[in-house]
């Protein structure tokens, strides 16, 4: 696909289809998370006696192994697509299963922190886990980690179908397109995370 | 038609269509992959979607000039709604708000950026179809269950959404403030869902207008319909999602007892208002940008000139868009903002009026001294200009600080949004379709009834909206149930009753236009390949256009707007005509 679009003279930008309009979607997924990152942001600046000082509800240290093993996830995607580049099934197919496994780790352990923090307490609108009293550290919390795993939990399922396509031979070094537009996708939501457990987890 | 004809230098890999084949009912009229039947099913749900929110500024009329006054026919809503014909305050709050919703997201904008995006993308630039047909099947069928959705809410227990169109918290994010639960939470889910709608429609026209445009066919050959509606796209693609993550927060202050918007608790009602605002400006050009790319097709095309500044019109487009993300606190003077900020906004709000000058200048400047020829599209546009000055005009006073405390949240911003949004869009609107209506159903709309039509429409509409102006200046609000319960507005009473006269007969000729569009379906002239004698390649190949568009891929040799050119027999030059010999270059 990418060959055959590479020979093809302008007036398009040299990007095919696909690509192009997963990174046009992809601008559109900037926004919606800098809508929820910015009332964030405007919220605790406005109230900062309803949040709390990082670690003192959240779990840092599980969350930072969390964090690691999603950038794992971006890596091993990034293996799978070498892998089709060289039209290597096999290596294809293992990269996205490692990748799945890791995305399915990160989603499992943000449940695991979720059902911790409800049995503690600390729901949406919870006001008795703020110093000053008031749920907009709750509501914040879950709004933007909660979309996030959505997002993770959606790029997941694609990538079972992606696999489930490698294994019929949909890919080739010349019909990659279905893998690198995941990898883009995957490696977005990993960026997004990182965002997010800095300005959630540690500040 | 054989697709199998294509053949150009290089392999198309973003080609849609893979051979012409036989497809049954369902797959050419239901479920479409076809831009052109996606466009005619936009027009269709658009042109109910019109029907409908006109039927509802109806009812608020007729409350607003004979208040406590019985419903002729009003019999038949429930008791919750109009007990014995008389309008209740909440199920005029629904009025006003559904009327809004529906009008803004399941009229104008689907009719400008659903149909008209839709129609004239691949037809103008030459493709074969969008560069994801499927995906734009799915941006039609996300739009109808929301519209469903928004619908339903009339009949679901406390009735419709009741809190403006703009949904300002903290009214909208607790129940208890209107009465309306179930009603306001379908409003947000719909406008939700409405929203992938219009991202999947976005991310295919940018795609698009960058990849597929035929060869020759250079950014500065494009039509300026197509940079209108490539740059509205852009503006839908980072606008709507600030709405989607807006209305999730909303929602679950509804439902999930978080506090966002909630003052009572620690949230912030202005964070809405930014955030509805830095969505919903640019959400106004969305409503007006893909207008003036069709209005000026059409003004060139009856003036037979080449547009006046092209480049500058591209440039004045792009301009508006970029603008547009730095004045969304115009809404929000009188908000409790910082009045040091409102100054800024001010000014930044001012400087819009340059590029917009710059357009409206620059029609001007295509019909000076040109054969005009008086068709029905070019009445239309012709009207578009005239009232966009009005709207724009006053647009200019709500600008400035001083003024806008004293007419904010009054019928003068009601009388300006419906001059740039029904004077504006909706004409641009009407231009539109009577222009490319023979394209899409190859027979020509009966002329007469078009013309009647846009008379009755012209003056009635300027009846109906200007006194608006006035009776905005002399306080009467916005969203106002009864004006005669107010002593300085009853002395005012005939003004409401004579607009609502206006309205009624306003509304009467847009009958006139439904039944010209659906009669001359089956009854219109055969419209011919061209009927217009425009340039732009939409119009070298038959009416309606086969699936696939082009028999073969054309080759571009020249801009849209080469009318009148030196050199040539006809008055016009289709964009793919190849050069000939004599013609002056």
């Amino acid at each position: 696909m990418t060959t055959a679009t590479a020979t093809r003279p302008e007036p398009g930008f040299g990007v095919y289809n696909l690509k192009l309009g997963m990174w046009v979607f992809l601008l559109s997924e900037v926004m919606f998370f800098t809508s929820l990152i910015g009332a964030y942001i405007i919220l605790r600046f406005a109230h900062p006696e309803q949040f709390a000082a990082p670690g003192e509800v959240l779990n840092v240290p599980l969350t930072a192994v969390n964090t690691f093993i999603l950038i794992c996830s971006s890596v091993t995607m990034v293996k799978a697509f070498a892998a089709v580049e060289k039209d290597d099934q096999r290596g294809l197919q293992l990269w996205l299963v490692a990748t799945i496994i890791l995305g399915s780790t990160f989603v499992g352990v943000q449940i695991y922190e979720y059902i911790h923090l409800f049995a503690d307490g600390f729901v949406p609108n919870a006001a008795e886990y703020s110093a000053g009293g008031g749920p907009l550290y709750g509501s914040t919390f879950y709004l933007m980690t909660g979309f996030h795993g959505l997002h993770v939990s959606i790029g997941v399922l694609a990538l079972i179908w992606v696999l489930i396509r490698s294994m019929r031979g949909a890919y080739s070094p010349e019909r990659l397109g279905g893998v690198e537009i995941m990898g883009l996708y995957w490696h977005f939501v990993d960026l997004v995370w990182i965002v997010l457990f800095t300005i959630v987890y540690l500040i | 038609m054989s697709q199998t004809a294509i053949k150009t230098d290089w392999d198309f890999p973003a080609f849609a269509g893979e051979g012409h084949h036989e497809v049954g009912f369902i797959r050419t009229y239901i479920f479409s992959t076809d831009h052109k039947m996606i466009a005619k099913q936009f027009l269709a749900m658009s042109l109910i979607f019109l029907a409908l929110g006109g039927t509802l500024a109806l009812l608020m009329r007729w409350q607003l000039a004979f208040p406590g006054q019985p419903l002729p026919g009003g019999g038949i809503f429930p008791d919750t709604m109009a007990p014995g014909g008389i309008i209740l305050p909440e199920f005029y709050n629904s009025l006003v708000t559904m009327h809004g919703t529906f009008m803004i997201f399941f009229a104008i904008m689907p009719l400008l950026v659903g149909v008209f995006g839709n129609l004239l993308i691949p037809l103008q630039i030459g493709a074969g179809d969008m560069a994801f047909p499927k995906l734009n099947m799915l941006s039609f069928w996300l739009a109808v269950p929301a519209g469903f959705m928004m619908l339903a809410s009339f009949f679901v227990e406390g009735g419709a959404a009741g809190a403006g169109w703009t949904a300002y918290a903290p009214l909208s994010a607790d129940g208890e403030f209107t009465g309306v639960y179930l009603g306001q939470q379908l409003w947000l889910g719909s406008l939700f869902i409405l929203g992938f709608s219009s991202i999947a429609g976005a991310v295919n026209y940018i795609t698009t207008v960058i990849n597929m445009r035929a060869p020759g066919m250079t950014w500065f050959r494009l039509p300026l319909t197509i940079w209108a509606l490539f740059v509205t796209a852009i503006l839908v693609l980072l606008a709507i999602p600030i709405l989607a993550g807006a209305l999730i927060m909303l929602l679950t202050d509804q439902t999930l007892g978080t506090a966002f918007f909630l003052p009572a608790e620690g949230g912030e009602p202005l964070l809405w208002q930014h955030l509805f605002w830095f969505f919903g400006h640019p959400e106004v050009y969305i409503l007006i940008l893909p207008a003036f790319g069709i209005v000026s097709e059409i003004l060139a095309n009856g003036a037979r000139k080449p547009i006046f500044g092209y480049f500058a019109m591209v440039l004045a487009i792009i301009a508006i868009a970029f603008l547009g993300w730095i004045v969304w606190g115009h809404h929000m003077f009188m908000s409790g903002m910082n009045p040091l900020l409102g100054t800024t906004f001010m000014f930044t709000t001012m400087v819009i009026a340059v590029p917009s000058a710059i357009k409206v200048f620059n029609w001007l400047g295509t019909l000076w001294k040109g054969n005009i020829h008086f068709t029905v599209p070019f009445l239309h546009a012709a009207a578009f200009v005239s009232l966009f000055i009005i709207g724009g005009l006053s647009g200019i006073f709500m600008a400035s600080t001083p003024v806008d405390i004293h007419i904010h949240d009054t019928y003068f911003i009601v009388a300006h949004l419906h001059y740039v949004l029904f004077g504006g869009s909706l004409f641009a609107i009407f231009a539109g379709i009577t222009y490319w209506y023979p394209k899409m159903f190859g027979r020509l709309m009966n002329t007469t009834w078009n013309r009647i039509h846009f008379v009755g429409s012209f003056i009635f509409y300027n009846l109906a909206f200007f006194p608006m102006h006035g009776l905005g200046l002399e306080g009467m609000m916005r969203r106002l149930y009864d004006p005669t319960q107010y002593g300085w507005l009853a002395e005012l009473q005939p003004w409401n009753v004579f607009i609502t006269y206006a309205v009624f007969a306003l509304i009467a000729f847009q009958v006139i236009f439904f039944l010209n569009f659906i009669i001359s379906m089956w009854r219109g002239e055969d419209a011919g390949p061209n009927p217009w004698r425009a340039n732009s390649l939409e119009w070298s190949i038959p009416s309606p256009p086969p699936h696939g568009n082009f028999e073969r891929i054309p080759v571009v040799h020249r801009g849209a707007y080469e009318y009148s050119a030196p050199g040539w027999d006809e008055d016009f030059v289709l964009q793919n005509e190849p050069p000939s010999e004599e013609a002056v270059q």
